[in-house]
């Protein structure tokens, strides 16, 4: 619990920091909108020609792509500053004053930095599943919506473990940041469901890159197309991600130098 | 004119020399980059699929070959982000580069052709692989290739002008990422990256016409595809120099004017 206590502490800090710039809201806010925007269109390209793809239905696919954003607006805002925080510290040695202050190192790099602003993804997201629920045809009940929240988290913690094994690849590799691009990169292929890629691209976006557990299944838990193995499936990858992400940041630990070496 | 090419000349060497100590992160990112247009292409492919065989003329071919080809035109697009200059007034990095007695703006050129050869280089075994996997038909002869191998170059000129420019209104806004997010938004949907400009409806399409954006990307893929006749062709190469010169034109003029309002950390 010591580390829940820390990780609140870092969380106000981090918060009170971001509420210095107010009107940085409203310059994401209109970031989201205008990608949100961009993202319609696109739907609305494809939907000239056709009105299912693979099965998916117009208001459907709007439920992957809300999610999409959602999920997009938590890796901004709490993983990927940590990560690139965590890059910069083993670059300058900094990261000396992580490892000796008395709690769990990999909790401490994961829970330092936030960017506020940057969850307002995570509000127009929202909208958008909220909205494209309601268009689906079929009332979404309360049980359904814990269900959406479940999956979301395991999909969100899945890749974050990704997204630190990749990062702890700087311990052995100094430049790692084009790797975060690549994850970025793929990241971008989850905008639609993972079902329409063929099968060998599917296998490296479901097992090599999870990115179907963290967009494409919280949205087919909205649009009722989940069936119970899959959850069970998401259930059990996930931990193994968390069980990987720590092995490996610890592995990558023990060849840190530090600042003087 | 010759101590300009000397100095053009030196510069690509140093960049290149020092692109090349990067490959492995280079060639990881032109991975990534291949992703977009990989599922632009599966989207389209099952679109047209169900559309029985083919969308707007495009067949499943011809889209695989349109995105294959895009990869090329995407890299050879890249240019310096408005982000990159804004965070250069924001630090104070352009004070050093205000000191050469060249302007940043050729350095920045130079600099980014480098970046092209080594990145055209490391893309071959990409393209390779791309096309084994999606079996793609190209229609373009000769002499279409050759045409494109130009405006890839060209378009990357006029598009490398215009995105300068536009980093030097960050003289006098500041916090200016919302207004590139927008420009960049509308280049996304009328340039030909998302999908081909024939599938555009109509207004877009006159919209594109009269826009650089699509000059720069969808144009030459066009022209490698061979869907473009010789009146096509100089009507692109015309509009890329227009926009070059618009560019060129609000370059000098922000420049003139902006540089004098820049006052760097400790100035």
């Amino acid at each position: 619990m010591e580390v829940l206590r820390v990780a609140s502490t870092y969380l106000r800090l981090n918060v009170l920091g971001e509420l210095q710039y107010r009107v940085n809201f409203f310059v994401q806010l209109l970031q989201s909108v205008i990608a949100v925007a961009t993202g319609l269109v696109a739907l609305a390209l494809v939907f000239r020609f056709t009105d299912d793809l693979k099965g998916w239905s117009p208001a459907e696919l709007l439920v992957v792509m809300g999610v999409h954003v959602l999920v997009g607006g938590i890796l901004q805002s709490m993983v990927q500053p940590n990560m690139q925080r965590l890059i910069e510290d083993v670059h300058e040695g900094t990261l000396d004053y992580v490892l000796t202050k008395p709690a769990d190192a990999q909790a401490l790099v994961s829970v330092r930095e936030l960017r506020l602003w940057r969850a307002v993804d995570v509000l127009v997201g929202g909208v958008v599943v909220a909205w494209a629920a309601a268009n689906l045809g079929h009332a979404v009940g309360g049980a359904r919506a814990l269900l959406f929240v479940a999956a979301l988290a395991l999909g969100a913690l899945t890749l974050y473990s990704l997204w630190l094994i990749l990062t702890a690849s700087v311990f052995w590799i100094i430049r790692s940041g084009d790797l975060l691009e690549l994850f970025m990169g793929v990241y971008q292929a989850g905008r639609w469901p993972v079902g329409i890629y063929p099968g060998w691209l599917r296998g490296i976006l479901t097992f090599l890159i999870p990115v179907a557990f963290a967009v494409t299944l919280p949205a087919q838990v909205v649009a009722r197309r989940l069936t119970p193995e899959a959850l069970g499936v998401a259930l059990v990858v996930t931990a193994l991600a968390l069980v990987a992400a720590r092995l490996v940041f610890f592995a990558g630990l023990r060849r840190y130098a530090g600042a003087s070496a | 004119m010759s101590a300009l090419r000397d100095i053009y000349l030196t510069s690509i060497r140093v960049s290149w020399l020092s692109q090349l100590q990067y490959r492995v992160g280079l060639a990881i990112w032109i991975v990534g980059l291949a992703i977009e247009p990989v599922v632009y292409l599966v989207v389209w492919t099952t679109v047209a699929d169900a559309q029985g065989g083919s969308v707007g003329g495009f067949t499943r071919g011809a889209f695989a070959a349109y995105y294959i080809v895009w990869i090329v035109v995407r890299v050879m697009n890249i240019a310096l982000t408005p982000w990159a200059f804004e965070e250069r007034v924001q630090r104070g990095a352009l004070s050093p580069m205000l000191l050469r007695p060249i302007h940043p703006f050729h350095v920045d050129l130079a600099d980014f052709i480098a970046m092209k050869l080594v990145s055209l280089l490391i893309l071959v075994p990409v393209i390779g692989v791309l096309v084994v996997l999606f079996d793609p038909s190209f229609q373009g002869g000769a002499l279409d290739v050759a045409l494109f191998a130009v405006a890839t170059w060209t378009g990357f000129l006029m598009r490398f002008i215009l995105v300068w420019a536009l980093g030097l209104v960050t003289f006098w806004i500041v916090r200016i990422g919302a207004i590139f997010d927008l420009y960049f938004a509308v280049e996304l949907l009328l340039s030909g990256r998302i999908v081909p400009i024939d599938l555009l409806p109509p207004w877009a399409r006159t919209a594109a016409a009269l826009l650089p954006f699509r000059w720069s990307f969808g144009f030459p893929i066009e022209l490698a595809l061979g869907r473009l006749d010789g009146v096509d062709a100089a009507i692109g190469f015309g509009m890329q120099a227009f926009w070059a010169a618009v560019g060129t034109g609000a370059l000098v003029l922000l420049w003139r004017r902006g540089v004098r309002r820049y006052s760097a950390v400790g100035a």
